[in-house]
C-alpha cells in the first residue's frame, strides 16, 4: 500500500427493519458496522407487544386460551398445551389417555408446520425460493387438519382444561366445485378427503417423508446454502447453555437435551422417537436438526395415529367444576345447566400457590408461569418465550459476520414476534 | 415428593440454613424465598456448586405484589423470581426474592451469572420499575420510545394513560389521553371454599 493514503474509514450505524423483508416480522436493528462486518447488533423489540401476560390477569382462564394461539402463531397448540398443563397441574385433573394422545398428535402437526415455515423462511432469505413455496404446499394440508378438528386454520383454541375441545371428525372438509375449478380438478384435490381426518393425517404422513427429500435435495449438498451456513453463528455448548437457549438451538451445538425425553408429559414416555443433535453448532447444523426433527415428528404422528384408531373414549374430564357438560345432558339435568352456566360466566378457579408448566415447543422451552390467589383470574402469568432467550444472544451470535450472515443468523433462530413481544 | 425433589431441599436447607426466608414444596415444585442482600452469592453458588448445578437461567420475571399481601415478606411490594434450571440433575428451581424499597425498588443484577439475564432485566425494569444495579445497559424493552410508566404495576390501569393518533393538522402522530373506560365484564372473585372443591 506504498504510496496511497488510505482514507480512515469509521464505524456507521444503519437500521435493519422493521419493514425489511428478512427482519422476520417487526424486527428493528441498529447495527453498527465496520464496512460489511457486523461490530454490534442491537435489536429494537417492542413493536408487536401486546401485554398478552397483563390481558390475561383481567380474564377468566379459560377466557385467556385464545390469547395464547397468537403468541408464536406459527405454532398455535404448542402455546395452548404449555397453558393447559399449567392450570390442570394446579387442579390435578386427570387428562383422559385418548386427549393426551390427540395433544401429542397435533404437537407434532404442529412442529412440522412450524418447521415448515421456518424452512421456507430461512432460505427464502438466503437466496433459495422454491424451497419456500414446496413448504407452503405441505402447510396447507395441515392447515386443514387444523380447521377439520377445531374450525379455525390458525387460532384454533383446541385444548382445554381437561383435555380438548372434541373428538377428531369422522369427515374432512371437502373442496367444492367453483367457477374457477372444475368437477375433475375437484375430484382430485379430493381423493384423499373421502376418510375421516386421522385417514387424511395418515396419508400426508406417508407422502412427507419424500416431501423433506425434496428440500434436502434442494438444500443439504447445495453449494450456495452450505457456503451460507456452514461455519456461521457458532456457538459453544457451553455458551449456549450460559445464553438460555433451548431447543433446537440448544441441541443444534450438541446438547441433548429435550424435555419430551428429560421431563415427559403426556403420553412422550410411550412412544419411541429419537432426538436429532447437532455438532457443530452453526446455522447448517441447526438446519440438519430441525429437518431430521420433521422425520421424528411424522414418526410420533404414525404411533399416535394407531394408538388412536384403536382406543375410541372420552376426550375431555368429566369434571364439570372445569370442563363443560354435554350439550345433550344440558337440555335434561339442571346440574348440568347451572355448571355450564357457572363455567362460562365466572369460570373455575385456582387453589392459592404458583406454578410452572413448560412443553418442548418446536423452538425451544415454552413456559407458562401463573401465581394465582384462589381467584378465577391469574394473579400473575408470565410467559417464557424461547424465542426472547435466542433474539438476546443474536448481538453475540453475529459479531464479527458480515452482514450477509446476519440475515442467515436471523433466520437459523427462527425468529417470531409473536412470542418475543407477547 | 420425589426422591430427587426431596434430596434438592434437604441440600438446600443444609447449604443455605437460616438465610431461606421460606421455603415451599408445591405442586412438584420448590421454592425458596430469601433476602436481596444474600440472593447474588446464593444464585452464584446454586450455580457453581457441583451438587446445584443450575447452569441455565430458564426465566427472570418480576411481579407486584400490592393486591396479595399474604404472600408478602416484611411488606415488601416487588419480588423478583428466578426459575433455574439444571441440565446436569435435570432439575428446576424458583428463587424468589422480595425487594425492600417500595417505592424505588433496586436489587442486584445477575447478568454476571447468567448473560441471558440482560434482556430479563431489562424486562422487569420496563414493565414494572425494578433498577437493577450495576446492569450496563438498563434501558426500556418492550414499550414504545419515551413511554412513561410501568405498565405491568397493579395501580396502572389495563386500558393505559395515552393513546396516538395522526393529526392531520400538525401532520405528525399526537398522543392523548385515552378515551376510552376500562370494561370489565367478569368481575375478580375468590371464594373461601372455591368453586373447584365445594
Amino acid at each position: 500500500m506504498r504510496g496511497f493514503i488510505v482514507a480512515e474509514i469509521k464505524n456507521y450505524t444503519m437500521n435493519f427493519g422493521p419493514q425489511h423483508p428478512a427482519a422476520h416480522g417487526v424486527l428493528r436493528l441498529v447495527l453498527e458496522m465496520d464496512g460489511e462486518v457486523v461490530r454490534r447488533a442491537d435489536p429494537h423489540i417492542g413493536l408487536l407487544h401486546r401485554a398478552t401476560e397483563k390481558l390475561a390477569e383481567n380474564r377468566t382462564y379459560l377466557q385467556t386460551i385464545p390469547y395464547m394461539d397468537r403468541l408464536d402463531y406459527v405454532s398455535m397448540m404448542m402455546n395452548e398445551h404449555a397453558y393447559v398443563m399449567a392450570i390442570e397441574k394446579f387442579l390435578d385433573i386427570k387428562v383422559p389417555i385418548r386427549a393426551q394422545y390427540i395433544r401429542v398428535m397435533f404437537d407434532e402437526i404442529t412442529r412440522i408446520l412450524n418447521h415448515l415455515l421456518w424452512l421456507g423462511a430461512h432460505a427464502l432469505d438466503v437466496g433459495a425460493m422454491t424451497v419456500f413455496l414446496y413448504a407452503f404446499r405441505e402447510r396447507e394440508d395441515l392447515f386443514d387438519c387444523y380447521e377439520a378438528v377445531s374450525g379455525a386454520r390458525m387460532h384454533a383454541a383446541y385444548y382445554r382444561p381437561g383435555g380438548v375441545y372434541r373428538d377428531l371428525p369422522e369427515t374432512m372438509p371437502k373442496y367444492e366445485k367453483t367457477k374457477n375449478r372444475s368437477l375433475k380438478e375437484v375430484e382430485k384435490l379430493n381423493q384423499n378427503r373421502q376418510g375421516s381426518l386421522l385417514d387424511f393425517i395418515e396419508d400426508f404422513t406417508n407422502r412427507f417423508p419424500v416431501y423433506v427429500d425434496e428440500y434436502e435435495t434442494l438444500l443439504t449438498d447445495n453449494r450456495i446454502w452450505k457456503q451460507r451456513t456452514v461455519g456461521i453463528g457458532v456457538v459453544e455448548p457451553n455458551r449456549a447453555i450460559a445464553l438460555g437457549m433451548t431447543g433446537p438451538m440448544l441441541r443444534g451445538s450438541g446438547i441433548a437435551w429435550d424435555l419430551r425425553k428429560k421431563q415427559p408429559y403426556e403420553v412422550y414416555d410411550q412412544l419411541d422417537f429419537d432426538i436429532p443433535v447437532g455438532k457443530e453448532g452453526d446455522c447448517y447444523d441447526r438446519y440438519l436438526v430441525r429437518i431430521e426433527e420433521m422425520r421424528e415428528s411424522n414418526k410420533i404422528i404414525k404411533q399416535c395415529i394407531r394408538w388412536l384408531r384403536e382406543n375410541p373414549g372420552a376426550v375431555i374430564s368429566k369434571d364439570n367444576k372445569v370442563a363443560p357438560p354435554k350439550r345433550e345432558d344440558m337440555k335434561e339435568d339442571m346440574e348440568a345447566m347451572i355448571h355450564h352456566f357457572k363455567l362460562f360466566t365466572e369460570g373455575f378457579h385456582l387453589p392459592e400457590g404458583e406454578a410452572y408448566a413448560a412443553v418442548e415447543h418446536p423452538k425451544g422451552e415454552f413456559g407458562i408461569y401463573i401465581v394465582s390467589d384462589g381467584a378465577n383470574k391469574p394473579y400473575r402469568l408470565k410467559i417464557r418465550a424461547p424465542g426472547f432467550a435466542h433474539l438476546a444472544s443474536l448481538n453475540e451470535m453475529t459479531q464479527g459476520h458480515m452482514l450477509s450472515d446476519l440475515v442467515a443468523i436471523i433466520g437459523t433462530q427462527d425468529i417470531v414476534f409473536g412470542e418475543i413481544d407477547r | 415428593m420425589s426422591d430427587l425433589t426431596k434430596n434438592l431441599l434437604s441440600k438446600l436447607k443444609k447449604s443455605f440454613g437460616k438465610k431461606i426466608i421460606r421455603s415451599k414444596y408445591h405442586l412438584g415444585e420448590i421454592t425458596i424465598v430469601i433476602d436481596p442482600t444474600n440472593l447474588h452469592d446464593i444464585l452464584k453458588s446454586l450455580r457453581d456448586q457441583k451438587e446445584f448445578h443450575f447452569k441455565q437461567l430458564i426465566d427472570l420475571c418480576s411481579i407486584d405484589y400490592i393486591d396479595y399481601p399474604a404472600e408478602q415478606v416484611d411488606q415488601r411490594r416487588f419480588a423478583v423470581v428466578y426459575h433455574l434450571l439444571s441440565i446436569a440433575n435435570n432439575q428446576r428451581l424458583r428463587v424468589k426474592s422480595f425487594i425492600k424499597d417500595n417505592d424505588f425498588p433496586t436489587i442486584q443484577t445477575v447478568i454476571d451469572l447468567w448473560p441471558n439475564a440482560d434482556w430479563y432485566e431489562r424486562e422487569a425494569f420496563d414493565l414494572f420499575g425494578v433498577m437493577f444495579i450495576d446492569h450496563p445497559d438498563l434501558r426500556r424493552i418492550l414499550t414504545d420510545y419515551g413511554f412513561i410508566g410501568h405498565p405491568f404495576r397493579k395501580d396502572f390501569p389495563m386500558i393505559g394513560n395515552v393513546e396516538m393518533r395522526y393529526d392531520p393538522s400538525q401532520k405528525r402522530v399526537i398522543y392523548e389521553p385515552v378515551s376510552i373506560d376500562q370494561r370489565n365484564n367478569v368481575p375478580r372473585v375468590i371464594r373461601d371454599e372455591g368453586i373447584h372443591r365445594g
